[in-house]
């Protein structure tokens, strides 16, 4: 085997890390009442957005649906501010308007979470459109599960990508349930979601959406095709989402059983990379404490900053309805 | 110059698409087809097909599309073929473009014109018939507009374009072959102002959009038995030109209201809640309303006319008001 590039390895997984201990800090601040509303945890899913976002540049478009702090932390946002927004406290990426399934970071490129399933699927094509039509070599990338692949959105879009030949990457994070329903019971093609791009001449294909890797190696490849101008193309991510749909539900009940879940956590994407690592990469156990140590600070601090940050005024309730002239 | 309310369109664009190569024209049939109504005759051929871009019938898709390259910096116009087409894209609309500004906490905007026929014009039937701007004036973040002539179609598009908002603009099949004398050379109308059609004394009639034909023909016939009627067209709904009708309503003390919408909360009822709020001590009699009745449009002749304002009844509202019916 070969030796891999420690420094390199070592910023994914602490780029997971980050987003892993971001989330389970939210999850604790969501029970102690510091954070509201619906609150969609990205835990499990993490290479995905890591994997897909290290292949890009800056000045690519990153879009993503409502369960978007993983990409938005990936894309290099703050995690103060966007902890801050989770509080809804003025200094949040959106000022507090936002909120956990709309943050935006336009200067990080990422160009927003959405939370109508599918709606966000046509801005998408929207961005690359605009950067084919002026003549820019830029990507757009956009996040969404699989339960946004039967609906009508997502399939304009894709008609629309594919006609046009417009320089965008669908990555569907298939983590198996569309908040309880299992993919069987809601996709016809269950078993090969991607055939609803193919469909439209769509060049897909399957990733191991645990395996950061792997997930990477096939973006940069997508990601050289895509800007080359050769079209769109769609990414399968097999993934498992560790906890419930949202904060309203536990990670197991009715619909999945402990020992499904049990079974999936056997693949989580932090223990797949470390593995990784200490057997390919000369890592040791004494570098992820650190990391540890690390993210945990990182955390903290932002948990600090979105505590101490003041609430929006209301007097800026009526801000940024229109852009005025 | 005598010009149509469809070629006073296809000027303002024209013009506004060769003083900006940031605007693009996107819809069903808006290029080789020249427009479903001939407002974009001649614009594929002029600025070429990547400007003019004809779509599938995907108006969600392409409505979307065009969201998405609006908040990368392009100014796109979309046609929809007609208003009623907006309820298939009404995601888009109200979820998309009318919050993307607010909920990003003002880093994203969505310049944005969307534009087509509303209203009933001869026997289309139930779903090609509509009057749906009180549904878009409800939704914050969205201006909407409505002119009722040639030279405000086209001052008012240019602004609509020049705009840094989505902005609804709805023309009316039945007025694309009107003439009218439209202004030399360059000029724009600033959105928000009304526009005194015809000064009176006795009454106030608001109307817009077509209806303002029908309110100044019943003007013009309430002239003949003594009545001087005042009639203002609004122009742009929302944000809506209260000051000019306050200020009639002073001078007349009497207000009806035409609009060819559905009554039951209609923007005539806005309209009159907000002459209630700001010249209740003018009136000299409870606003009139004169409305659409409350049914789908029908199809046969003479159960369509029942349905929509006309002037027999515009008049018969003005002369009860007062008091010589």
């Amino acid at each position: 085997m070969t030796v891999m590039d420690r420094a390199d390895l070592l910023s994914l997984y602490r780029q997971m890390l980050l987003i892993r201990r971001f989330e389970e800090k939210s999850a604790e601040m969501y029970a102690l009442a510091k954070i509201a509303g619906f609150l969609h945890l990205y835990i499990g899913e993490e290479a995905i957005a890591v994997g897909a976002i290290a292949a890009l540049r800056p000045d690519d478009y990153v879009i993503s649906a409502y369960r978007d702090h993983g990409h938005c932390l990936a894309r290099g946002s703050d995690p103060g501010r966007v902890m801050a927004e989770l509080f809804g406290k003025a200094t949040g990426l959106c000022q507090g308007k936002g909120g956990s399934m709309h943050l935006v970071d336009l200067p990080k490129r990422f160009m927003g979470g959405y939370a109508i399933v599918g709606g966000h699927i046509p801005l998408a094509a929207g961005l690359a459109f605009a950067s084919k039509y002026q003549k820019q070599d830029l990507v757009t990338v956009c996040f969404f599960g699989e339960g946004a692949v039967p609906s009508g959105q997502a399939h304009e879009a894709f008609n629309l990508a594919a006609l046009w030949k417009l320089p965008v990457i669908f990555i569907c994070e298939n983590n198996r349930y569309g908040m309880g329903t299992p993919v069987q019971r809601a996709v016809a093609l269950y078993e090969n979601v991607a055939e609803a791009a193919r469909s439209y001449g769509i060049a897909a294909e399957r990733v191991d959406g645990m395996d950061v890797l792997a997930v990477r190696d096939l973006m940069r490849k997508v990601v050289d095709q895509v800007r080359a101008g050769q079209g769109p193309y769609f990414i399968e991510a097999m993934t498992y989402r560790f906890m419930g749909h949202s904060m309203a539900d536990p990670s197991h009940g009715h619909y999945r059983s402990k020992e499904e879940v049990e079974e999936y956590r056997k693949r989580d994407p932090l223990v797949v990379l470390k593995e990784t690592m200490l057997s390919q990469a000369q890592c040791s156990e004494s570098d992820f404490k650190e990391l540890e140590r690390e993210v945990g600070e990182v955390v903290m601090a932002a948990v600090k900053f979105a505590d101490e940050s003041p609430f929006p005024d209301p007097a800026s309730l009526h801000a940024d309805v229109m852009v005025e002239d | 110059m005598l010009l149509s309310y469809r070629e006073a369109l296809n000027q303002a664009m024209r013009e506004e698409m060769r003083r900006d190569s940031r605007i693009f024209l996107i819809g069903e049939e808006v290029g080789y087809y020249q427009g479903a109504f001939k407002v974009t005759k001649g614009f594929v051929e002029e600025f070429g097909p990547q400007r003019v871009v004809d779509t599938p019938i995907t108006e969600a898709g392409f409505t979307g599309l065009a969201i998405g390259a609006a908040m990368a910096g392009l100014h796109p116009i979309v046609e929809l073929m007609t208003m009623n087409f907006g309820i298939v894209a009404l995601d888009q609309i109200v979820n998309n473009a009318a919050k993307i500004r607010y909920m990003s906490g003002g880093q994203l905007s969505v310049p944005l014109v969307i534009r087509g026929p509303g209203s009933a014009a001869h026997q289309l039937g139930a779903q090609h018939s509509q009057s749906l701007e009180a549904w878009f004036c409800h939704v914050p973040g969205l201006k909407v507009i409505a002119p009722a002539t040639p030279h405000d179609a086209k001052g008012l598009l240019k602004s609509a374009i020049r705009d840094h908002n989505p902005v609804i603009f709805i023309e009316a099949q039945l007025l694309y072959g009107t003439k009218g004398e439209v202004g030399d050379g360059e000029y724009t109308i600033p959105l928000g102002q009304a526009d005194v059609k015809r000064e009176g004394t006795d009454v106030t009639i608001v109307a817009y959009s077509k209806m303002l034909l029908v309110a100044l023909e019943a003007a013009e016939q309430l002239s003949h038995e003594g009545l001087d009627v005042e009639v203002i067209d609004p122009r742009t709904l929302k944000p809506l030109d209260l000051q000019t009708i306050v200020t009639s309503v002073r001078k007349t003390g009497r207000l009806v209201i035409v609009e060819e919408g559905w009554r039951f909360c209609g923007l005539g009822a806005q309209i009159a809640e907000s002459i209630y709020s700001a010249a209740f001590d003018y009136l000299d009699a409870p606003i009139a309303r004169v409305t659409g009745e409350d049914v789908p449009i029908p199809y046969s002749r003479p159960l369509e006319d029942a349905a929509i304002p006309d002037v027999p009844r515009v008049v018969a509202a003005v002369k009860s008001m007062c008091g010589a019916a």
